[in-house]
């Protein structure tokens, strides 16, 4: 008897310390970088290092965005503006088109319907860097190549599938005789949609709008390659920019980093609930 | 007199067909166009530098002869080495840490929420990350190394053979080791729980219990995991391209920075193409492994076709 109370308890702390060990890992890298964008360059290159910044400023943020004493040579304020434009065009395009194909795929049945759904999903099997092979060739004969435009297409096209596969799992949780009952009562399908529908779906609708935000905002492969300027050039790439120069710097870096990760963070964790209920509804219940 | 048919675009039929032309029309252009463009290219002798040799049509050549080199070979092997190894360490991670935390009920939430931190990343932003952990000179590892006594040198991580590979691994087994922890907890939570009181009033022990009612219960989370992970696995570009960009000397590169290094930097459109194509194979093969290995699942489960 007493034994298996020892032996609990025994599972208990190995439950907590394993768990902390996971933390550390998850935490760690992450907080680094963090402190780092708060520390002089100085701090980072010391030996021996210095764990908790000595004097944490928001100089190399203020370096960063062009202000202050000394400047960074990377134009970072005209980089966040393009990310910013390019995800939150592309985002709205492709909700659009994503509740309108949604919608079809959880409504109505029709011929090459499991067929189309497949080539939609393998069509973003393709791995960005293949793809921007060929978009690179004809982007550059189109004019397309460093401009905003070029690469909000892309990202559309990139976040169309799995909108849709996120929205019809949405569109389907809502019972289709609500919407069967509107029409009756003399709504139009097209009204039926936007006042029965389209409400109860609001929300599943905004959690693939900010995972289609996050997949642009994060994406690199392609605008690495399809980007030259400040015209189009998003944080992603520009970071790249800070390796460029014979010494790196860490903590710009760093601070750019933070930048980076800030709205990304504020996002996932407004749509996290709905994020997990979407992916296993649709693969699921499919 | 006969009813007149409504014009196509107002038949019941082609309605499906009509809210979704806006995305094939989309998905044609931007995907399908493209790689037709490619998989042409892949049999010419393109070189950016030479527009004119778009035209110049070689047959089989830039197969033959990325099938002849040995770098592409090694890039390639070491590509499904590295997806081999990291896929299975982030579906026994993911299973560990998704069987931690549903034993916890003090603080779950804030676990979870933690827990989805590495999914926020950018695969740009862990591999920096990474490049400044594992740093010879003032990454955190080797100061933490040395503070502790554990090492007085420089280990160099991102140069050595062996650290590199292992660097790039850890780099990305970090990064969704939560995708399959997040799914397989949902899965977690969705189980009944009367198999398992059953199971154990037939005196089953905690093993027994989950070889053959938790782990079977779960396959279906884990296939769609390796779904939604076989669909992104060249995010591991952006991560190798940070930390090493496929140097040094070729040490960890991967198929997809070699494509890359030879239709950028070598402006040999036409053999990266060929490359690109190789790529893409393998993508949609282990994609439609695991979404055939899926389906299966959910028939055993009784699921919903």
């Amino acid at each position: 008897m007493k034994n298996g109370k020892l032996r609990k308890q025994i599972g208990a702390i190995a439950t907590w310390v394993l768990t902390f060990i996971l933390m550390v890992i998850i935490c760690v890298p992450g907080l680094w970088v963090v402190l780092t964008a708060f520390r002089p360059n100085g701090e980072v290159l010391a030996k021996p290092p210095v764990w908790i910044p000595e004097n944490p400023s928001l100089n190399n943020f203020a370096k960063i965005f062009g202000f202050g004493a000394d400047q960074v040579a990377i134009p970072v304020p005209a980089y966040f503006a393009n990310s910013l434009i390019i995800a939150l065009t592309s985002t709205a395009i492709a909700l659009l088109i994503g509740m309108s194909g949604g919608y079809a795929f959880a409504r109505y049945r029709f011929r090459f319907k499991n067929g189309l759904f497949l080539g939609l999903m393998l069509s973003r099997t393709v791995p960005g860097i293949a793809l921007s092979l060929p978009i690179f060739m004809i982007w550059s004969r189109i004019g397309l190549i460093d401009a905003k435009l070029g690469l909000i297409i892309v990202y559309v096209a990139l976040n169309v599938p799995f909108t849709i596969w996120l929205i019809d799992g949405f569109f389907r949780q809502i019972p289709k005789e609500m919407s069967e009952a509107a029409q009756v009562d003399g709504c139009t399908r097209w009204q039926a949609f936007w006042k029965i529908e389209f409400p109860l779906a609001k929300s599943g609708i905004a959690s693939a709008g900010i995972f289609a935000f996050l997949t642009s905002w994060n994406e690199y492969a392609l605008a690495s390659n399809l980007t030259r300027s400040t015209d189009s050039k998003t944080l992603p790439v520009g970071l790249m920019d800070f390796t460029a120069q014979f010494t790196i710097d860490w903590a710009g870096m760093s601070a750019m980093a933070v930048i980076i990760i800030i709205p990304a963070l504020i996002l996932t964790f407004l749509v996290q609930k709905h994020l997990i209920a979407g992916l296993t509804f649709g693969g699921v219940k499919g | 007199m006969a009813t007149k048919r409504p014009p196509f675009w107002q038949r019941e039929k082609y309605t499906p067909f009509l809210l979704l032309l806006p995305a094939i029309l989309t998905l044609l252009f931007v995907v399908l166009l493209p790689l037709l463009f490619s998989l042409y290219t892949s049999f010419t002798g393109y070189r950016l530098i030479r527009p004119e040799s778009l035209w110049q049509w070689v047959g089989l050549r830039n197969y033959q002869r990325i099938f002849a080199d040995g770098d592409f070979w090694t890039a390639f092997g070491r590509t499904i080495i590295f997806l081999t190894i990291a896929l299975n360490l982030e579906f026994l991670f993911g299973l560990g840490i998704a069987l931690l935390i549903n034993k916890i009920t003090w603080g779950q939430r804030t676990l979870r929420t933690i827990m989805m931190f590495p999914m926020m990343f950018s695969p740009i932003l862990v591999g920096y990350q990474f490049k400044f952990v594992f740093n010879d000179n003032i990454g955190i590892l080797n100061n933490a190394l040395q503070s502790l006594g554990l090492s007085d040198g420089a280990i160099p991580w991102l140069v050595d053979k062996y650290l590199a590979n292992f660097s790039i691994i850890f780099a990305e087994v970090w990064m969704s080791t939560s995708v399959f922890a997040i799914l397989l907890l949902a899965g977690l939570f969705a189980m009944p729980r009367d198999p398992l009181e059953a199971a154990k009033v037939d005196g089953c022990n905690p093993w027994q219990v989950f070889r053959h009612i938790t782990l079977p219960f779960l396959m279906p989370f884990v296939f769609i995991a390796m779904t939604i992970r076989s669909l992104d696995v060249a995010r591991a570009y952006d991560i190798v391209d940070v930390m090493t960009g496929g140097g040094p000397a070729g040490r960890t590169e991967l198929l997809w920075t070699l494509i890359a290094r030879t239709g950028y930097d070598n402006a040999r459109m036409g053999q990266a193409n060929a490359m690109a194509y190789v790529s893409i194979l393998l993508s949609i093969a282990f994609t439609y492994y695991f979404f055939t290995k899926l389906l299966a699942a959910r028939k055993y489960m009784g699921g919903a076709e």
